[in-house]
């Protein structure tokens, strides 16, 4: 079998409100495989200390949208880990 | 013109912004900050906010509303510190008729509430501080489109 070609993209993970203070960062930066997908970037943020509180299927964005965990990833993305809503 | 405002919001400001010699109703809708929440008295709440994404979402919310009833819509929502009776948000929707009106502001606060990206952290007169909904049960996937209602 051929050598897989092993591509990174390199994305930023926002965290906010009750994340945030969960894990007590704002900002995460991951470098994950190409194919990866916004749950690949979920995986990595919920094995920091304090990112099991982050519930397995929170809200998520991805480039200011709102993104199903499926969504795949590209260079230089914004994920976003969005705690429930309480707006309005 | 920006969605999240670190001052008081201004009704009147909304309803001119709206307002045209073609538009017979102005519909509007100004949500207050509350003294009690689960039985519990509230004191002050902090809004907090992924801002650049709080205005694309509203953006796409107000064209939403302009698309499907021929209105204009105005919205605004406040951020930081806000005291009990203070206005967290204000929506006026100006139509030719009150139907169309009505609709598109109800529909605004709808999908604000469901889709805007905004935190409010409750102080309570016991002292204890809480994330509104973060002890609540886990939260879906999230459809294209925005999340589950």
């Amino acid at each position: 079998m051929p050598a897989p070609i092993t591509q990174i993209v390199n994305v930023r993970v926002l965290l906010f409100a009750s994340y945030a203070e969960r894990l007590g960062l704002e900002t995460v930066r991951v470098a994950l495989p190409a194919s990866a997908t916004v749950a690949d970037a979920l995986d990595h943020v919920r094995s920091l200390p304090g990112g099991e509180r982050i519930p397995p299927r929170p809200l998520c964005a991805v480039n200011l949208a709102h993104a199903g965990l499926d969504t795949r990833l590209t260079e230089g993305d914004e994920v976003a880990l969005l705690p429930p809503l309480a707006g309005g | 013109m920006a969605f999240l405002s670190a001052t008081p919001l201004d009704l009147t400001a909304l309803i001119a912004r709206v307002e045209s010699p073609a538009r017979g109703a102005v519909a509007t809708f100004l949500g207050l900050v509350r003294d009690h929440h689960g039985g519990r008295a509230v004191q002050r709440l902090e809004y907090s906010a992924y801002a650049p994404m709080v205005e694309e979402e509203c953006g796409r919310i107000v064209a939403e509303a302009e698309t499907r009833w021929p209105v204009r819509v105005a919205l605004e929502h406040r951020m930081g510190g806000l005291e009990i009776g203070d206005a967290a948000v204000a929506i006026a929707a100006g139509a030719a008729h009150r139907d169309e009106a009505f609709a598109a502001c109800r529909f605004v606060i709808e999908e604000v509430k469901r889709r805007v990206p905004i935190w409010k952290k409750e102080y309570y007169a016991d002292g204890t501080v809480e994330w509104v909904g973060a002890g609540a049960a886990l939260v879906g996937d999230t459809p294209a489109g925005g999340p589950a209602a």
